[in-house]
């Protein structure tokens, strides 16, 4: 084989090696956003877990705010109930806005406001809200990188080749934009009945 | 935002890259003036790195026991732990060790090779005196330093500085004892040997300071970058903005401290000079004092956060107020002498 032959040979390897080089990264990028997806998950699970016992604490100095118990539980109960991407959103957004009315009840009560268990549950609250959205706000960040990398050239042409997507970002629902009306007189269809559950949502594809 | 940090990024690469620039310089006019030719850089090169990386290694426990931390542990810290994971889990980095210093300056620092490794300390007196928001402000430049790698870059500088004062130093003697190639030009007239040796040897008195210079600007600039870096995590200025103006405010420093461990705070631990100078400071004394600071002024900090582009509420800046302590202070510290 003469110099040409070689050379040709080398400008081969050289491109294959760049294909895989490309093509890892964009691999370890679209796995970051699986990744991120399921530590949203994980800082909504510690969220609904705190919920039972908050509710415990304030009942135990305002049990006749009954109304305000058996809203917070059945908005936690349909949380975690909800499948499906728009469920889940608004399923949130209910609960949160039990847990603001549950918070402004515990405010009218002083002896519960120096309670210790309390401040600490609250507490506990007010960083598991900042998780979640932290957690959003990082899923987003990978799925900027990714898209970012999928779009510019040359990766573009490889990613078309080899069927890289663009994903969709964690986006407030417009419906959770405008204050949600808590509403209990019509209980919403049950989510985790028969037929209509599947798998727990996974991360939007596009 | 986005620009802030990749702006903040380049500059940092171009210090470091004229630092190495710096470092090959002086390294070929130490070559030709010594008869150690390449051997000299190399052998300080090792020496330097022996020197400083066992401290890399254990910087996190060398920062810690230094300034007499403690693990936070226990109910009231609930809140600084809760802070730090969520910022941990916005930055992408395993959450650090958290430590408690018992101290009435505010002040944090962040230390660790790796974010693997890492670990965070903030005195009582942060805690008494900064906001949920201020608090979570404040954490966030500490993770963006741990998420940069500042501990390895300032490393990095740290060793380059004594690579350059062991050539310096080298020179001076090699030249003391007249081993020298390139000649005082007395056999040679007044040739180009003559000229590079006068050269050599202007460049070899001034290397070890502009080596501190850039040191020093390289630090500057990695505290702008990790507070650009904290709003990419908050998402909120006015927080950090909000904890520096607390910071100007406060006259308090944190007893523990010293020069070494300096850049690691959030707030330089160290008075400063002239930086705030009396009104009879010459401009020169005083720009030569902000050179050698390891964090820039705190009103730079402000107005480059408020200018990140996401709307602080606190518009433009304040008139500072006016320093309460007389402001002659110590002269400017002397260059750390290595070997």
């Amino acid at each position: 084989m003469g110099a040409v032959g070689w050379i040709v040979l080398g400008v081969i390897v050289l491109l294959v090696i760049i294909v895989i080089v490309m093509y890892n990264r964009l691999v370890r990028l679209r796995n970051r956003i699986d990744a991120a997806w399921s530590q949203i998950d994980v800082q909504l699970k510690r969220r609904y877990d705190l919920i039972p016992n908050l509710v415990e604490t304030v009942r135990g100095y305002a049990s006749h705010e009954r109304e305000t118990f058996e809203q917070v539980t059945r908005a936690r109960q349909q949380a975690v109930d909800a499948r499906g991407i728009e469920d889940q959103a608004q399923a949130e957004n209910f609960l949160t806005q039990t847990l603001r009315s549950l918070f402004a009840v515990a405010e009218a009560y002083p002896q519960l406001q120096a309670n210790q268990n309390f401040l600490a549950l609250q507490e506990e609250l007010t960083g598991t809200e900042g998780r979640i959205a932290f957690s959003r706000q990082f899923y987003n960040e990978q799925v900027l990188a990714y898209d970012n990398s999928i779009e510019v050239f040359p990766t573009n042409v490889l990613a078309g080749a080899f069927g890289f997507k663009e994903r969709a970002y964690f986006e407030a629902e417009t419906a959770s934009r405008e204050p949600v009306k808590v509403d209990f007189s019509n209980p919403p269809p049950e989510a985790g009945g028969a037929g209509a559950a599947g798998p727990p949502a996974g991360p939007p594809a596009s | 935002m986005y620009e802030r940090i990749s702006s903040n990024v380049r500059k940092s690469w171009l210090l470091i890259g004229a630092f190495v620039v710096f470092v090959v310089l002086i390294g070929s006019v130490f070559g030709y003036m010594t008869q150690f030719g390449f051997w000299g850089p190399a052998i300080a090169l090792v020496i330097a790195l022996l020197m400083v990386w066992g401290s890399y290694f254990n910087s996190d426990r060398i920062a810690l026991s230094a300034s007499r931390a403690k693990p936070a542990e226990g109910a009231r810290y609930n809140q600084l732990h809760n802070i730090v994971e969520g910022l941990s889990i916005a930055a992408g980095i395993p959450k650090p060790r958290v430590y408690v210093i018992e101290d009435t300056a505010p002040n944090a620092f962040a230390t660790g090779r790796n974010p693997e490794h890492a670990a965070v300390a903030v005195t009582t007196g942060l805690l008494a005196k900064m906001n949920r928001d201020e608090l979570e402000g404040v954490m966030a430049h500490e993770l963006s330093h741990i998420q940069n790698r500042d501990t390895l870059v300032m490393t990095l500088a740290v060793t380059l500085v004594g690579v350059i004062v062991l050539l310096a130093d080298w020179m001076i003697r090699a030249m003391w004892w007249g081993g020298m190639t390139g000649g005082r030009g007395r056999d040679r007239g007044g040739g180009p040997g003559g000229l590079i040796a006068i050269f050599g040897i202007v460049l070899l008195f001034v290397a070890p300071l502009v080596a501190q210079l850039l040191q020093f600007a390289i630090s500057r600039q990695r505290e702008f970058l990790a507070d650009a870096d904290a709003v990419n995590f908050t998402r909120y200025p006015d927080g950090l903005i909000s904890a520096l103006r607390k910071l100007q405010e406060d006259q308090t420093v944190v007893r523990t401290a010293s020069r070494a461990t300096a850049h690691l705070w959030i707030e330089s631990p160290i008075p400063h000079q002239a930086a705030r100078g009396p009104k009879g400071a010459t401009k020169q004394g005083a720009w030569l004092n902000r050179m050698f600071e390891t964090h820039p002024p705190l009103e730079m900090r402000i107005e480059a956060l408020q200018k990140s582009g996401l709307g602080g509420a606190f518009g433009p800046t304040r008139p500072a107020a006016e320093p309460t302590r007389p402001a002659a202070g110590e002269p400017p510290p002397p260059p750390p002498s290595m070997g």
